[in-house]
């Protein structure tokens, strides 16, 4: 284990960690209900329309400071999502298309803003938007394992990392609370509606808070692990249960596990392996999430691809074996 | 910047950018028919997985062109890496899409994430290398025509070109596809080939626009240009040539407007013209054109309003509906009293009749009645036959004589 020492770890690594884990637990719950929905497109749409967001966001306010960025992010996300709506029921054409037309238009907005204006001569640029920054996060404050307990170096926890935490609780929470009205709406959105549950507005609903995840995970971890997340876990834990809850509590164990290993794949293994160099950890965490759908894919037991050939096989077996025909 | 712009619209930019716009044309072209394919297909938004899965194989090309000839910003070796990772990505798509428990859109998705992933991860790896040289690879994400060496213009826009015309010469079969394809199948067409066969010419498509377009953005180029088109015409050939026309039209202006200045990187220029276009055809397009829409929309509503107005005149009611009444009175069949003038007094009588004669007409034929769009829009004797108005005034007068006689 060179070059990992239990100082580095707690003050670099455990950071960035727990940033990646938070990220993605935030991301995959509600992105179990839009894998349900045939939305998964909308994590995509929104974790690119999130650059105008804070591009706006600095050249209104003037600073590189969180909130304003996250405000303009948040608004972008949302404008996106009307815009789409607003296009789809004019335009009659399929979702997906509308979106691929509104997120392109309103990406490419932005990185002309960003490169006309002075906003590119501060830290902003796309790579930024694209691959966050989890290797950046650093916690100097805590010197050793019992630290961790005192209230006083808790305090100093990072912003992304104490933001993250609160995101993610909320949408736990908010899911927990209106676990039934999402059910009922993902699967049957005509008996929600005669039962008295409003279709759109669970819908909107839901909306709303995949774009607080994209927006809090993004700054830490780039869009495309969000994309990654908003869809791999899900589906992963999709292969693995039929039921909605059941579900949702993988996801968020598979997430943990993508994120977990991506990072170890990414910032240790060449370490160990001898090279000078880490890679880029969200780029491994999306990865690493897409190989652990590749081996659910395959090997699940039910709804994997060995499993179902075994059982056609002993179905078909069965079908054309002389015995059966017997009584 | 005008009045740079215009000598590089009119091919008068030097040799290097002259290329790039024609050959921003020609994958504009091969991209608005690629482009409709897919989206008569239900699947433009697959070109998004496609264009993202690019990087990978990007990023092999640069490190196999290092290995090989020493030097990793060669455009053949990125474009080769591209087009194999970009394959490979079509595929996964197929597969994971296959498997009932994800839809199409989750298929997108991962494939998009995972392969930008790994391109992320080798990007940090070749960012390690001692070499120079790393900066073309950044001008593939967003496009970047300004640096772009002539031999590199000259590959492009030979490629868009053969590209264009494999994509006309496939034509017949790639319509059929998209326009029935239970028919095609049935007719014995490779369905599934066929479909491969699209989503390889966007492939193409993605990989020859990398340079140019970028390959965030390069999803608009195949995905605005046919949305615009279906406004003007919902007829197979016309639509597609249409946005072949529209995506060549916005890609050429698109480069040519980058060139003109610099801080415009083409691929957001490009897109943006685009984005132009579209919504110039969502509200000015002739037949299914918002415009178009709402005129039509708001005459309908005043032909009612004034009808409803000249009968209430004709069985001498006070005229309630505000727009009635407005259009009463400038019509001058209404004085500002609210009473009927002598002029308006013979029009409300016309068009009690001519009422009473499309309510004969809704009773007697119901269901002619109901489907005729123009029941009570126009005077009866411009919609039906002259015959059959007679008949129905014949009718009119023996039921009025009727219940007057009772």
């Amino acid at each position: 284990m060179a070059g990992i020492d239990g100082i580095d770890f707690l003050q670099l690594d455990m950071p960035a960690i727990l940033l990646a884990v938070l990220a993605a637990v935030a991301c995959a719950i509600p992105g179990n209900f839009l894998v349900l929905r045939r939305q998964s497109l909308l994590g995509d749409a929104i974790s690119h329309v999130v650059l105008p967001g804070i591009v706006i966001g600095f050249l209104l306010s003037g600073t590189t400071s969180t909130w304003p960025m996250l405000l303009g992010a948040g608004a972008a996300a949302i404008v996106a999502v009307a815009l789409i709506e607003l296009v789809r029921r004019l335009s009659g054409l399929e979702s997906g298309a509308v979106m691929g037309i509104v997120f392109t238009s309103m990406f490419a907005a932005g990185v002309l803003i960003l490169e006309r204006s002075e906003a590119r001569n501060v830290h902003i640029d796309v790579q930024h938007a694209l691959y966050g920054n989890i290797e950046g996060t650093v916690w100097l404050e805590p010197a050793s394992i019992r630290d961790l307990l005192d209230p006083a170096i808790l305090a100093t926890t990072p912003g992304e990392i104490a933001r993250l935490a609160v995101v993610v609780l909320v949408i736990a929470v908010l899911v927990v609370a209106f676990f039934k009205e999402l059910r009922i709406t993902t699967f049957d959105p005509g008996l929600a509606a005669t039962l008295g549950f409003s279709p759109g507005l669970v819908s909107a609903g839901l909306v709303l808070l995949a774009a607080l995840a994209a927006v809090a995970a993004f700054d830490a971890v780039g869009s495309i692990l969000v994309i990654a997340m908003f869809v791999c876990p899900p589906a992963i834990a999709r292969h693995l249960t039929d039921h909605l809850a059941m579900q949702v509590v993988l996801s968020v164990v598979a997430a943990v596990a993508a994120a977990l290993s991506g990072y170890v794949l990414a910032a240790f293994v060449p370490l160990w392996l001898g090279y000078g160099h880490a890679f880029n950890v969200a780029g491994a965490m999306a990865v690493t999430a897409g190989l652990m759908l590749a081996v659910v894919m395959l090997f699940a037991p039910r709804y994997g691809w060995l499993a179902r050939r075994l059982a056609g096989s002993r179905s078909a077996g069965v079908a054309g074996s002389p015995g059966t025909v017997a009584d | 910047m005008i009045g740079e712009l215009l000598p590089i619209l009119l091919l008068q930019g030097g040799y290097n950018t002259t290329i790039v716009c024609i050959g921003a044309a020609m994958l504009g072209a091969a991209s608005g028919m690629a482009g409709s394919f897919a989206l008569l297909r239900k699947r433009a938004m697959v070109s998004d997985a496609i264009s993202h899965a690019t990087l990978p194989g990007v990023c092999l090309g640069f490190i196999a062109a290092l290995w090989f000839i020493g030097a990793g910003r060669s455009l053949p070796f990125i474009l080769a890496g591209a087009a194999l990772s970009a394959m490979a990505g079509v595929v996964l798509v197929d597969l994971v899409r296959r498997s009932d428990r994800l839809g199409e859109d989750s298929a997108i998705a991962v494939v998009l994430s995972t392969f930008y992933g790994l391109g992320m991860v080798l990007l940090s790896y070749i960012q390690t290398l001692p070499t120079a040289g790393q900066a073309g690879l950044e001008g593939m994400l967003l496009g970047a025509t300004a640096g772009m060496l002539r031999f590199e213009a000259e590959m492009i826009a030979i490629a868009a070109l053969v590209l264009l015309v494999v994509t006309i010469l496939l034509f017949k079969e790639l319509g059929l596809v998209c326009f029935d394809p239970e028919f095609a199948r049935a007719g014995g067409w490779p369905v599934r080939l066929l479909d491969l066969l699209i989503m390889s010419l966007v492939t193409g498509v993605v990989v020859i626009g990398l340079k140019t377009v970028g390959l965030v953005l390069i999803v608009a180029l195949l995905v605005i240009p046919p949305a615009a088109a279906l406004y003007w015409s919902r007829r197979l050939a016309p639509m597609v040539f249409t946005a072949a026309l529209i995506a060549a039209a916005g890609a050429y202006v698109g480069a040519a407007i980058s060139a003109s200045a610099p801080d415009l990187p083409t691929g957001p220029v490009i897109v943006l013209t685009l984005a132009a276009l579209f919504v110039f055809s969502l509200l000015f397009a002739p037949k299914r054109g918002l415009v178009v829409a709402m005129i039509a929309l708001v005459r309908h509503r005043m032909t009612i309003a004034e009808r409803q107005g000249l009968l209430a005149l004709a069985t001498r009611r006070s005229v309630s509906q505000p727009l009635s009444r407005v259009l009463l009175l400038r019509r001058g069949w209404m004085d500002a009293a609210g009473n009927a003038t002598t002029g308006g007094l013979s029009q409300a009588r016309l068009v009690q009749r001519d009422q009473a004669l499309w309510d004969r007409y809704l009773l007697d034929y119901p269901e002619d009645a109901f489907a005729c769009r123009e029941w009570s829009m126009r005077f009866i004797e411009e919609v039906l036959p002259g015959d059959l108005v007679a008949e129905l005034d014949r009718r009119t007068v023996e039921a009025s004589l009727r219940t007057g006689g009772v």
